[in-house]
């Protein structure tokens, strides 16, 4: 019986130990294998890499020959910085108006709020590029910014109603019964507590807006052109290398974003929760 | 402005949602029921053809499998990492949910990318199965649905390991030792213990995988190639190269409903077995 069980407690260990070694190497070894071989010599990008080098770094930062990519980086940034600055002033405004209602009406919003992270976003994406077209809009970026903050408001929405569901109610009625206006209320006592989900929330969105496919795949255009969509024209027919010091500069930078985003949030505790 | 009233707080984010998102997908019904692509003539023509080709359905089918087969891979890995991540000491936790994280917040084109330079002829994968001897040719994994899969799970993994990480971490370690003590061995306490109490995590992330992989265009050209043909590049195909909106309409909304019956299946599932075990 003992060894029985022994035995079987190995099997355990042995089995659960290799199918989870086997779900970290998969997740991690892609990434390194991408970051060796950007700093290849050779033309092509092969594992190991041949030699060490920065050319393609080079010729990502050179802004004449890598005009294109800087443009869409550029666009990227500005339609997600727009985004997310709607959606966190629409958004914390609609998660305090929900999160204490207790009408039938707050449920509703809350899901049909929440409903494009279920969605699937191309139908979305090709959704509102008809729409634009046919109430007779041109393709420009704040059409891609009204299409992103949509998208990722939800984001927004869920961590402040968190932070304001964990907010002791009481706090709020004694400052009002102190005489504090609701204006007031909300600037001194609400926002300071709630802040740390609204910006955890503002980053998850940013970095969605960033990395958004299938919104921008209908609505940008040569002229707005968008970095994942770029990203997505080096990969087809011919690989374009440069494609890997973008994926290393991609890398690096959100490498330092989650080291900071943990530093002064506690992000992944907040994911986990 | 009283507390009765703070619900106005929502109306601007709802007028947004109105005329930003209701509001186009309702039009995008509506030219579905159009039978030419100039958008004149209204008609069913465009669902008669889509749901008269048997190729629509191979297309769905396949669609829908893939994202079965994605579910599958990441719970396989996923579930056992996450059983680690529970029984490891916290400074290890720590490192664990920074390398669970980490690859969500990089770019999906990246990762994408990345399974190009792993999954090529000369590429990572079949050089280390050719050295141990496991094949004695390369394997062919870009353009296949095999290597779609598997980049998939890796794409993926992360939307099965957060939820069922933030589940497991709230069972009460009691529970675990408990049915040690009373003789199971640690296979029984998984199946009966463990496994039951993390149905709402395990669904919640088998939700988010199944509507991620169904959807992700980038991942699905690029590594399926144009020959593996999934509804996401239909869409694509028929509405910015063939230009025929109505019928890309129809293939949308086939999209949308095969997906959303497939999410509310699997969340009606685990509300019955959450709410099975607190009966």
């Amino acid at each position: 019986m003992g060894r029985q069980r022994s035995l079987a407690d190995l099997s355990y260990t042995l089995v659960i130990g290799t199918l989870a070694l086997l779900a970290l190497l998969i997740i991690v070894v892609p990434v390194v294998i991408v970051l060796t071989t950007s700093f290849t010599e050779g033309r092509s990008l092969k594992f190991p890499p041949t030699g060490f080098s920065l050319q393609w770094y080079a010729e990502l930062f050179d802004a004449s020959k890598s005009r294109q990519i800087h443009r869409a980086v550029y666009n990227s940034l500005e339609v997600a910085a727009w985004s997310t600055g709607f959606g966190v002033l629409l958004g914390s405004l609609a998660a305090l108006g929900l999160a204490r209602s207790r009408h039938k009406l707050a449920r509703v919003g809350d899901s049909f709020f929440m409903s494009p992270l279920v969605l699937p976003g191309l139908t979305f994406g090709l959704a509102a590029l008809m729409y634009f077209t046919l109430i007779g809009l041109r393709p420009s970026l704040n059409l891609i910014i009204a299409g992103h903050m949509i998208v990722t408001v939800p984001f927004i929405l869920r961590t402040t109603t968190a932070s304001l569901s964990q907010l002791d109610p009481a706090l709020n009625d004694s400052s009002q019964s102190l005489g504090a206006s609701w204006f007031y209320t909300l600037r001194r006592v609400t926002l300071p507590l709630i802040a740390p989900g609204i910006f955890a929330g503002a980053f998850l969105a940013f970095m969605a807006s960033i990395d958004n496919v299938p919104v921008s795949l209908f609505l940008s255009t040569a002229r707005t052109d968008m970095l994942p969509i770029r990203m997505w024209g080096m990969m087809e027919s011919t690989l374009d290398p440069r494609i890997a010091a973008v994926s290393g500069v991609l890398i690096a930078a959100s490498f330092l974003l989650m080291l900071i985003m943990e530093w002064t949030v506690g992000l992944t505790r907040r994911m986990r929760d | 402005m009283t507390k009765a009233a703070e619900w106005q707080l929502a109306l601007p984010l709802a007028l947004c949602f109105v005329s930003l998102f209701l509001a186009p997908l309702l039009l995008l019904i509506g030219v579905s029921f159009f039978d030419d692509d100039k958008i004149t003539q209204p008609g069913f023509g465009q669902w008669v053809k889509f749901f008269g080709d048997p190729f629509s359905y191979k297309v769905i089918a396949d669609t829908l499998l893939l994202g079965v087969k994605t579910v599958c891979a990441t719970v396989l890995l996923g579930y056992p990492l996450a059983l680690v991540y529970l029984d490891a000491p916290p400074r290890l936790q720590k490192i664990l949910i920074f390398v669970i994280v980490m690859p969500l917040l990089l770019s999906v084109v990246v990762r994408t990318f990345a399974w190009i330079v792993m999954l090529g002829r000369d590429g990572v994968v079949n050089q280390l199965l050719l050295s141990l001897g496991i094949i004695s040719e390369p394997l062919r994994l870009l353009q296949t649905e095999l290597g779609l899969v598997i980049s998939l799970t890796q794409i993926e993994m992360p939307l099965m390991l957060l939820p069922l990480i933030s589940v497991m971490s709230r069972l009460d370690p009691n529970l675990r030792d408990a049915s040690a003590a009373l003789g199971a061995s640690r296979w029984r306490t998984l199946f009966t213990v463990i496994v039951p109490l993390s149905m709402p995590g395990l669904v919640a992330g088998c939700l988010l995988v199944f509507a991620s992989s169904t959807t992700a265009f980038i991942s699905q050209t690029v590594i399926g190639g144009v020959r593996l043909i999934y509804l996401p590049l239909l869409i694509w195909q028929q509405s910015l190269v063939v230009f025929n909106w109505p019928f890309a309409a129809v293939a949308s909304i086939a999209l949308l409903v095969s997906v959303l019956t497939v999410v509310s299946a699997l969340s009606w599932l685990g509300r019955r077995s959450s709410g099975h075990l607190q009966g």
